[in-house]
């Protein structure tokens, strides 16, 4: 009898399976069909506006920091939508590095064998991570900044700033026109720079011996350009915040809600991070260190050869997880009226439009789209400094 | 990400449920046992809980009044404090039956969010309170002058237009509840705080030093706050509508809380429709013919409500101003039952 052709076992699991998921896409998408069209009738139904039309309507109201032009009388909800959009992206960035900073300092001094510097570290950490953000949000907002002085009391920083209940007043760069001249002086000094380094390391690996660059980039970064200022005739002048009836008129102005919120979420998710540093840096068996001191290497060159690229290949996936936890965690700018995407979107334009849905679609897409984005770069940078197996 | 898990909850909601809470709203609210009332829950004399738990308030009262004339029973409201932000979707959602939370009636609301503005329960208008200190004495002067504003309401954007026409500059420091924003400016972090003049002087009142604000005489701007219905249901708007001027036919007629009994026994045919001794009028309604009567003894007419909260028998003592009736200059005019 002719051998029958049977479909292998595992073959059949596989067609299953395809099957089972093919399914349960359908089903899926189904769903959010069904949901989404029920919700068009229902609002349709009950005579709610729908569509996206509201976008390139005139928003009428104002708000406090703008990193673009907007004003309420011509700018529309859109331009509103990228106000707000531009405040999260500012606050998270600034935000990231700080916190990123702030917490290799706190997760190296952890580890230190200073018995003080290491306590006061655990000390912050402990004290930190444990309390929710929204209370220490408040702390920063409430206790901290509203305890500054009143405009006329204010406190006059050294070079012309001023420090009240309003925020912080910074004298704010005037660039005349050579100042771009400077600029491009910077850019060569930093291509001089790089282009020295490649010469540098390719030299090291082919005589062996190091070469120091550091004189030389410091010229070609700072000397350049410094020439160059001199030359074109000090092309920058800076305007001073000057006290007016209400407000500090004038100046780069840093308002006390960002300042609170910054500093809220720098020092919340450093405390994490701190965290995550250790446990990378501990990731590292000692041996390694052992061995490059052993092999005459000295400890900050261990440190920066050996023990860093190891403990990055650890640190950079947890790393991510808590930047976007700061991300999103920015979105509590609207407990002290930051004005961030969902103050003014999810806040205002859907108060004012009444359209909850649209609204609050878009803005789930834009948290998702920046949180995406960021894992991301998060996982190109893990991936070039992954250990190469050879 | 708190509201956005609200906004979020919000959404599914108006995505899923909102058939069951359109029409039909009178045979939920009977089934239910009591109405379910969206109202301020921070604005003193007009929506706030007392220090016992119990809620009281102008607009608090006209909730009141609607559970009166269906259960003859004002204790059969459960108040749902409200901020501006998520009133309307609290509403169109169905979770309330009707909001009496110091709503202003416009005609983008009116018409794109599917509500139905029942009557001006309260003329109004916005105003601006500053610190003493200032020596301000007209809105005028508030050039360059940071506000603190709650965001999502006519407020945030009549402030804007007001200091565009007049050529002022201004800093506007926007919060999302009304609590927040005027405990930034009782800390200083504004020079002004603007709401609804009858607001202004609700929240001073829980200021840290209420003698050292004052409020500017400038009104920038009409704000007609009435209750608010879901659209589709008329019988039930008609309901919350005529609650409102059963008060007012009570205070042009004379008949108040105090007198009502004896009015019972009145010649004066307007007196006897309004308290249902003459006439069929609660019946199309879905009421009892005595529905008016029940409002008036059990709360009272507009003029009590109004000087019990907000008036001279109040801490806050706003005088009737457009709220007197039309015969004494005022704007309330009572529609009449007949």
């Amino acid at each position: 009898m002719a051998d029958t052709v049977r479909p292998s076992p595992r073959r059949a699991r596989r067609s299953g399976s395809i099957a089972l998921q093919a399914a349960l896409i359908a089903v899926a998408g189904g769903l959010c069909y069904g949901a989404i069209h029920n919700a068009a009738q229902n609002l349709a139904h009950a005579n709610i506006a729908t569509g996206f039309g509201f976008w390139n309507n005139t928003a009428g109201f104002d708000i406090s920091q703008t990193l673009i032009d907007y004003s309420a009388s011509t700018s529309t909800f859109g331009r509103a939508f990228w106000v707000g959009l531009l405040n999260t992206l500012v606050v998270a960035g600034i935000g990231i590095v700080l916190a990123t900073v702030l917490g290799f300092v706190i997760g190296i001094a952890r580890l230190s064998r200073n018995w003080l510097v290491a306590r006061l570290a655990g000390g912050y950490v402990e004290l930190i991570r444990n309390v929710p953000l929204l209370l220490q949000l408040l702390f920063w907002y409430n206790a901290v900044l509203k305890s500054l002085p009143e405009l006329h009391g204010s406190i006059a920083l050294p070079g012309g700033g001023l420090l009240n209940n309003r925020g912080l007043f910074l004298p704010r760069p005037e660039f005349a026109p050579g100042f771009g001249t400077v600029l491009i002086a910077l850019l060569v000094g930093v291509i001089t720079t790089i282009v020295l380094r490649v010469w540098a390391r390719r030299r090291q690996e082919r005589t062996g011996t190091p070469v120091r660059i550091l004189w030389p980039a410091l010229g070609a970064i700072f000397g350049l350009p410094l020439v160059v200022f001199v030359l074109e005739g000090f092309p920058l002048s800076f305007s001073l915040p000057d006290m007016g009836r209400f407000n500090v008129r004038g100046g780069l102005e840093i308002l006390p809600e960002f300042a609170a919120l910054l500093i809220a979420l720098a020092v919340y998710t450093a405390a994490f991070i701190a965290e995550v540093m250790r446990a990378g840096v501990l990731a590292v068996p000692t041996g390694q260190t052992e061995a490059a001191l052993a092999l005459g290497l000295r400890s900050p060159t261990t440190l920066r050869l050996v023990v860093v690229p190891q403990a990055m290949r650890v640190i950079v996936p947890p790393l991510t997880s808590q930047y976007l936890n700061l991300i999103k965690n920015s979105s509590l700018a609207v407990a002290i009226g930051y004005p961030d995407l969902v103050q003014v979107f999810a806040g205002s334009v859907l108060n004012i439009t009444g359209q909850a849905v649209e609204v609050v679609a878009i803005t789930m897409a834009v948290y998702l789209t920046i949180s995406l984005l960021t894992s991301l770069l998060m996982n190109i940078y893990g991936r070039t400094i992954a250990i190469v197996e050879r | 990400m708190k509201r956005l898990a609200t906004a979020l909850a919000i959404a599914t909601v108006l995505a899923l449920g909102i058939q069951a809470a359109c029409a039909q709203t009178l045979k939920a609210v009977k089934d239910r046992g009591e109405l379910l009332c969206g109202s301020n829950g921070t604005l003193a004399g007009f929506g706030m809980p007392d220090p016992q738990g119990n809620w009281v308030g102008f607009d608090v009262d006209f909730c009141r009044a609607i559970a009166a004339a269906i259960f003859n029973d004002p204790t059969k409201v459960k108040f749902v404090p409200l901020t501006a932000a998520n009133r309307f979707t609290a509403l169109q959602s169905g979770e309330i039956d009707v909001l009496s939370r110091n709503t202003t009636w416009t005609m983008s609301r009116n018409t794109s969010l599917g509500v139905d503005f029942a009557a001006v329960h309260y003329y109004d208008g916005q105003g601006f309170m500053v610190h003493k200190s200032l020596k301000v004495s007209s809105a005028l002067e508030l050039n360059d002058a940071a506000v603190c504003v709650q965001q999502g309401t006519t407020t945030e954007l009549n402030l804007a237009d007001y200091f565009r026409s007049n050529h002022m500059s201004l800093k506007t420091v926007t919060f999302a509840t009304a609590d927040e924003a005027i405990k930034a400016y009782d800390s200083s972090r504004c020079d002004s705080y603007t709401t609804d003049s009858s607001g202004l002087y609700g929240e001073r009142v829980l200021l840290s030093d209420p003698g050292a604000n004052i409020v500017l005489p400038e009104i920038i701007s009409k704000e007609p706050l009435s209750p608010a219905v879901r659209q589709g249901d008329d019988t039930w708007e008609n309901i919350v509508r005529w609650s409102h001027y059963a008060m007012i036919d009570a205070e042009e007629l004379g008949v108040s809380k105090t007198n009502v009994d004896e009015q019972l026994k009145s010649a004066n045919p307007e007196i006897r429709r309004l308290l249902g001794v003459e006439g069929q009028f609660g019946e199309p309604l879905g009421l009892t013919n005595d529905w008016g009567y029940r409002i008036i003894k059990l709360i009272g007419n507009y003029g009590e409500s109004f000087e019990r909260n907000v008036g001279q028998g109040s801490p806050l003592k706003i005088t009737r101003g457009l709220n007197a009736l039309w015969t004494k200059g005022g704007l309330q005019y009572g529609i009449p039952i007949r």
